[in-house]
């Protein structure tokens, strides 16, 4: 049989790896016909809300719902007292502490939930809510964990013994009845010394600002319990909707198997839907009292308020070098504000995520890392913001340690960088504090961008802004910002990694159909990265079927295979690599089928683009279309029907994305307005599945950066109140506010995935950040400016300048 | 409870009549009372745009409407804006050009992109950010919806011309 | 966020809208767009038991450009103001304010008559119309009375208009010479962190007239009679600007918010303040 379309256009066929295939998400979408929780509408449905705390801290002296079971349509309303007898008024939280469904005695955060009215509509819910009467007693408020550690005030009586002893916690000793545990890393006493001897030593005290992922789409879910056939259906925003499963079964003691949790469309997660939060064990409760379904959509001042919060760490860092700059030894000590109760989504092992991380892209010989987590009056979370666990906060430390070197240095920051950095030749690298890192060519990357981007030409510009400056010529002052990261992604190993002890692995499962096209089923969820398109573009390339013949699904635990979902980059790293594993199943047997058909030994066929053919003789061939028809129908001798594989993956090692970013800014000294001119980015995720979303992903991610480093903050004032919980407040950038920014990228595959890719999605939020700060640090280097912290809105940019004395 | 009132609407070219408490927010309506559940709820401040719908030929977010405001009101949402098999240039580019993610804000940014191109048939990229800086969106950076919303432009108006 | 339940009125006409204000007093609000109250209403921090919608009266969605008056009926909204070319060639700075207010859904909702009456000190449209010196007519259940913008604003959400009555219409006295409306916020949708209006009369080089108001810098719009004052006579040079930057920080009185603490509301108003000088200046 003669070939009718050459070996190119079969490949292009295929729409496989490396093509910038259009998302097949995006006709759903478009037409809105997505399906997000809250279009789900079912029979009989009920709609549950909270009654929130005002206070920040208070004794609950007695809750009074007589007068909101008197509101028509209001069925029921749920108090601790309620959930008590089927222990549910607690629940675990992923970091081995346990938190309050409904308030215990008391409350620690504003906004924390006190009542769950169950109602037939919203309208009769938030008029039940209106008439809940709770009377507080108010106890100090501590929003600040230094003076946490040394308070009288204990904030969880829970945690002390009745004879006044502070028992472990589940990370160890506790010094305090606020202290939650010490974690560290590295080597003390070496570090202390390297740095108490070094030439050079630059410190700096930073506090990497609370804020948080505000997704479009709130959390929510919808609990219908069928009480005939005693299966509970769980629907909600979950990022990982296996991991909810068993939670859900650990707790309530409904057996796994009658439990089904399905996450449909999700619409943004960056991390906000990772936890488990009182609104689903409230929602499985009141479906399983009312036998109704019940849905709970929290608004956006209760998700801002309490679903979830990302950094607050406050770091001291010391960096030591020779004279010449070359770094010797680095010491950081982080004070992390975990608030009431200790609910960070960190691998079990991790309680400060990968925040080991922090020597970041450069060759340190020496470090050391130290991180005290602490209760205060402000909501749980700690949830990895668009990022791996604490990965944003450790390569902003790191980045701005190695400015502040620069300056102590007098030396260009690029430079500094440039010296320091891991040499290709020395990966995989063993990172002073732990990590191994799996590849990197950061040399290359760097010389790239700065060559790019003009870097001499920016300083010198930048040179004669200042003289400007100096004479009076002008009021504005330019930034150039610059950032090296290294991400560390793909959670993880099992032997490291799991979560409430669930290992995290990621699974994928491949059903061929007979006529050539097939269904792939993942642990993952997509929330707007693009799974259903590029997860088969891997399998395209691995099984040599079109992209546009396979149906990719995810997020129904009754359908898909075990998995921890989609957070930290891992779906790519980890489902990624399951999935490529899967179909090298499938060709394997497909391998054996097409040398049954082709009456050839099974190793002298080989596999090209969409067929196996006989080695030295490519016109005779099966394409897998016919190898997929003949495994269903044709008899073939020791080998079973059927065409189908599961691959349950665990990764080797993480994976280490890397990038090179260049940020130029514009500063009004005398507003603190500032205009981003330019932002250049260079990212190397290794192998490259779909460059149009990279790029997509790349643009959404420095603009989630932006938004963080020039305004983005969950604020507290002295009484435990959250300052910024509408959108007038809470800063997300419109298209207004956003520039252009200009991509770029190189390719270092990772040695140890299956196909080299090693995730893309948290990498420009990661390293996004320190660049939008640096660039407003460095504007104001010339004039003294060593450090600031973000937020960089106006008024903050113009304290510096005032302090600065540019405004004299 | 107030009253319920007879509220008479047109959504997508079809009238609707119900009885409804006057305090019903129109992206209730929408949503919950017509199963119409494009238009998404966001932030509920009228910031965010989600829940952008047209009433009588302007771009409004609908989260900030009571149904009694809308009684007699004409209605599109972006179930009305095209059909599977005839889709509006601006759904064709958002796909093309890769304008959304998460999906959530897409409803919104594309009913208030046709009003503004019908407004601005021509929009520089200026213009563009400007006449949408009433969405947000937290997937995209906005970039590629700017493309796309620059790609309809000229789709449209070589259709335009093409007619003329 | 659900509002509590209200009764709901859409009456045809003024004496419709003036009887149900009789009968519920302060239980009653107007309603133009609604995009302040609703809000409000939602988040429970206005109660409003009967709520009157003005679309339907007749008569208040006018805009009348006359040769010594502009007059706007309460209900013209923010879009039509930008839309309106007539309104725009006679009084640019309303289109250039009425530009930076919210986004653009909100300014199809948004009216003229909701901005000024509501006395929300972050709106822009009072410190504008105080710019503008214009006149407010308000009618009640004893006919029709004219306020000043200038003495219009007692406190946040107090002014002079009575509970019984309704703001229809705003009248402008046809501004001339240069104009400049200048606000600085930390994003679209954002209330001002500082804005200023400032209409400029010049002849012969020289200053012969000069109206400065600013925005969201008290509990009320600043109109500052000293900072136009000190303009008066002057060629706008640098020691004018600073003269009447002085005399505006004077009449202002910020407040601590999370733009940002007093000290640096009160650099930017002058910032503001002296841009806005110079651009209305240089189109004198």
């Amino acid at each position: 049989m003669k070939d009718e379309i050459t070996r190119e256009e079969r490949v292009d066929n295929l729409k496989g790896m490396g093509c910038s295939r259009k998302r097949v998400e995006d006709a759903r979408f478009t037409q809105g016909k997505g399906n997000y929780v809250d279009d789900i509408k079912l029979d009989g449905m009920l709609f549950g809300d909270f009654v929130r705390s005002p206070y920040a801290h208070a004794r609950i002296k007695s809750i009074d719902t007589a007068a909101a079971l008197e509101v028509p349509g209001v069925l029921a309303v749920l108090t601790a007292a309620d959930l008590e007898p089927l222990g549910l008024h607690w629940m675990p939280t992923l970091a081995g502490d346990k938190q309050m469904v409904l308030a215990d005695g008391k409350v620690l955060f504003q906004g924390q939930e006190v009542a769950y009215v169950v109602a037939e509509d919203r309208y009769a819910a938030a008029d039940g809510i209106e008439l809940v009467e709770v009377e507080y007693e108010e106890l100090p408020v501590i929003v600040n964990p230094f003076e946490s550690l040394k308070s009288d005030v204990v904030l969880r009586e829970d945690l002390v013994a009745e004879d006044g002893s502070i028992p472990d916690g589940a990370h160890g000793p506790r010094k305090h009845p606020n202290h939650i545990f010490t974690w560290d890393a590295g080597d003390k006493d070496p570090t202390e010394e390297v740095i108490a001897n070094a030439e050079v030593v630059a410190e700096e005290t930073m506090y990497y600002h609370r804020t948080h992922p505000c997704p479009l789409e709130t959390c929510g879910c919808v609990a219908s319990m069928d009480k005939v056939n005693g299966k509970l259906t769980l629907w909600g925003t979950f990022q990982a909707p296996h991991a909810i499963r068993t939670v859900v079964s650990l707790i309530s003691g409904i057996e796994e198997h009658n439990i089904r949790v399905i996450s449909p469309d999700i619409g943004g997660g960056f991390g906000n839907k990772v936890g488990a939060y009182p609104g689903y064990v409230c929602s499985v409760v009141a479906s399983i009292v009312t036998g109704k379904p019940v849905k709970w959509i929290e608004d956006r001042m209760d998700n801002l308020m309490t679903t979830a919060f990302a950094r607050d760490y406050h770091m001291t860092g010391k960096i030591s070098a020779t004279k010449e700059g070359k770094i010797t030894g680095l010491h950081c000590h982080v004070t992390a504000d975990h608030g009431g109760f200790d609910a960070c989504a960190d691998p079990t092992k991790f309680p400060a995520g990968f925040m080991n991380i922090c020597t970041g892209s450069y060759d340190i010989p020496t470090a050391y890392l130290e991180v005290e987590g602490v209760y205060t009056n402000k909501a749980p979370g700690g949830v990895s913001y668009r990022c791996s666990f604490r990965v944003t906060e450790a390569v902003y430390f790191i980045e701005r340690m190695i400015e502040v070197l620069a300056i102590e240095l007098n030396m260009d920051a690029a430079e500094l960088r440039r010296i320091n950095f891991i040499k290709k030749e020395q990966f995989p690298y063993t990172a002073a504090l732990g990590w191994e890192y799996d590849s990197g060519d950061y040399h290359t990357a760097w010389d790239k961008a700065l060559k790019t981007v003009g870097y001499d030409g920016l300083r010198t510009e930048q040179a004669q802004r200042v003289e400007d400056f100096k004479a009076g010529k002008t009021r504005k002052l330019m930034g150039i910002g610059l950032s090296f990261f290294t991400e560390i992604v793909g959670a993880g190993p099992v032997k490291n990694c799991d979560i409430l002890g669930l290992g995290m692995f990621d699974s994928c499962e491949i059903r061929i159909h007979p006529t050539g096209s097939a269904i792939a089923r993942l642990g993952t969820i997509s929330q707007g990265q693009g799974h259903a398109t590029t997860f088969a573009q891997i399998l395209a390339s691995e099984i040599g079927l079109p992209a546009d013949s396979i149906t990719i699904e995810e997020g129904d635990t009754d359908t898909a295979p075990y998995g921890l979902g989609t957070y930290g980059s891992r779906s790519t790293p980890v489902a990624g690599a399951a999935t490529a594993m899967a179909g090298r199943k499938i060709r394997a047997k497909a391998q054996m089928i097409a040398a049954y058909l082709l009456e050839v030994h099974d190793n002298d066929v080989e596999f090209d683009v969409d067929r196996f053919v006989v080695k030295g003789a490519p016109e005779k061939f099966k394409t897998m279309k016919e190898i997929a028809f003949a495994a269903y129908n044709q008899a073939i001798p020791g080998i079973e029907p059927g065409l189908e594989a599961v691959s349950y993956y665990d990764p080797p090692n993480m994976t280490y994305p890397f990038g090179a970013y260049v940020c130029v800014m514009d500063i009004d000294v005398d507003t603190g307005v500032t205009e981003i001119r330019r932002f250049y980015a260079l990212d190397d995720c290794g192998t490259r599945i779909n460059p149009m979303i990279i790029e997509g992903q790349v643009h959404g991610g420095l603009t989630e950066a932006l938004a963080v480093a020039l305004g983005q903050e969950i604020a507290y004032d002295d009484m435990g109140n959250v300052k910024t919980g509408t959108l007038m407040d809470f800063f997300l950038p419109t298209a207004w506010e956003v520039p252009n920014y200009e991509t770029d990228f190189t390719v270092t595959p990772s040695p140890h995935h299956p196909i080299g890719a090693k995730g893309v999605g948290e990498s420009p939020h990661v390293g996004g950040v320190p660049c939008f700060s640096n660039a407003v640090q460095d504007a104001f280097r010339p004039f003294g400016n060593r450090h600031t912290n973000m937020p960089h809105d106006h008024w903050r940019i113009w304290r510096t300048a005032n302090e600065l004395g540019l405004h004299d | 409870m107030s009253k319920k009132m007879h509220i008479k609407l047109n959504v997508n070219g079809k009238d609707e009549e119900f009885l409804a408490e006057p305090r019903e927010l129109l992206i209730y309506t929408l949503r919950e009372r017509l199963n119409i559940t494009g238009p998404h709820i966001g932030c509920e401040t009228s910031h965010c745009g989600a829940c952008t719908v047209t009433i009588n030929g302007k771009s409004v977010k609908s989260c900030t409407m009571f149904v009694a405001q809308a009684d007699g009101a004409a209605v599109t949402t972006i179930e009305g804006l095209g059909d599977p098999d005839n889709l509006h240039p601006l759904q064709e580019a958002f796909k093309e050009h890769h304008g959304l993610q998460c999906g959530y804000c897409t409803p919104g940014m594309i009913t208030r992109a046709t009003k503004l191109l019908e407004e601005n048939p021509n929009p520089t990229e200026e213009e563009i950010r400007f006449g949408m800086a009433g969405n947000i969106c937290r997937c995209t950076g906005y970039q590629n919806i700017v493309k796309s919303i620059q790609a309809a432009a000229s789709e449209m108006n070589a259709a335009k011309e093409a007619a003329e | 966020m659900i509002p509590a339940a209200f009764e709901y009125y859409r009456p045809k006409d003024m004496a419709g809208v003036l009887a149900v204000l009789e009968e519920h007093g302060d239980d009653a609000r107007v309603m133009a767009g609604g995009h302040s109250l609703i809000p409000m209403m939602k988040l429970r921090m206005a109660d409003v038991p009967h709520l009157i919608d003005l679309q339907d009266v007749g008569g208040m969605s006018d805009i009348e450009v006359g040769t010594d008056m502009i007059r706007l009926g309460a209900l013209v909204t923010q879009a039509d103001i930008i839309d309106h070319a007539e309104l725009s060639n006679a009084a640019p700075i309303l289109r250039e304010a009425a530009l930076q207010i919210a986004d653009p859904q909100v300014r199809y909702m948004g009216t003229v008559g909701g901005n000024v009456a509501n006395g929300d000190p972050g709106n822009d449209m009072p410190g504008l119309t105080q710019c503008l010196n214009a006149i407010f007519t308000v009618v009640g259940p004893n006919g029709e009375r004219d306020i000043p913008a200038r003495a219009f604003y007692e406190a946040a959400y107090v002014t002079a208009r009575e509970d019984e009555e309704v703001l229809t219409h705003v009248a402008i006295p046809m501004p001339n010479g240069g104009y400049a409306y200048e606000k600085q916020k930390r994003k679209i949708g954002d209330y001002a962190t500082a804005a200023a209006a400032v209409q400029i009369v010049k002849d012969g080089g020289i200053c012969v007239s000069a109206s400065i108001a600013m925005t969201n810098l008290s509990d009320t719009p600043v109109y500052s009679e000293a900072a136009g004052e000190a303009l008066l006579g002057t060629s706008v040079d640098a020691a004018a600007l600073d003269a009447s930057v002085a005399a505006m920080l004077g009449d202002i009185e910020p407040t601590e918010d999370n733009r940002g603490p007093v000290a640096f509301k009160n650099h930017v108003a002058g910032v503001i303040l002296r841009r806005a000088i110079l651009t209305a200046w240089s189109r004198a």
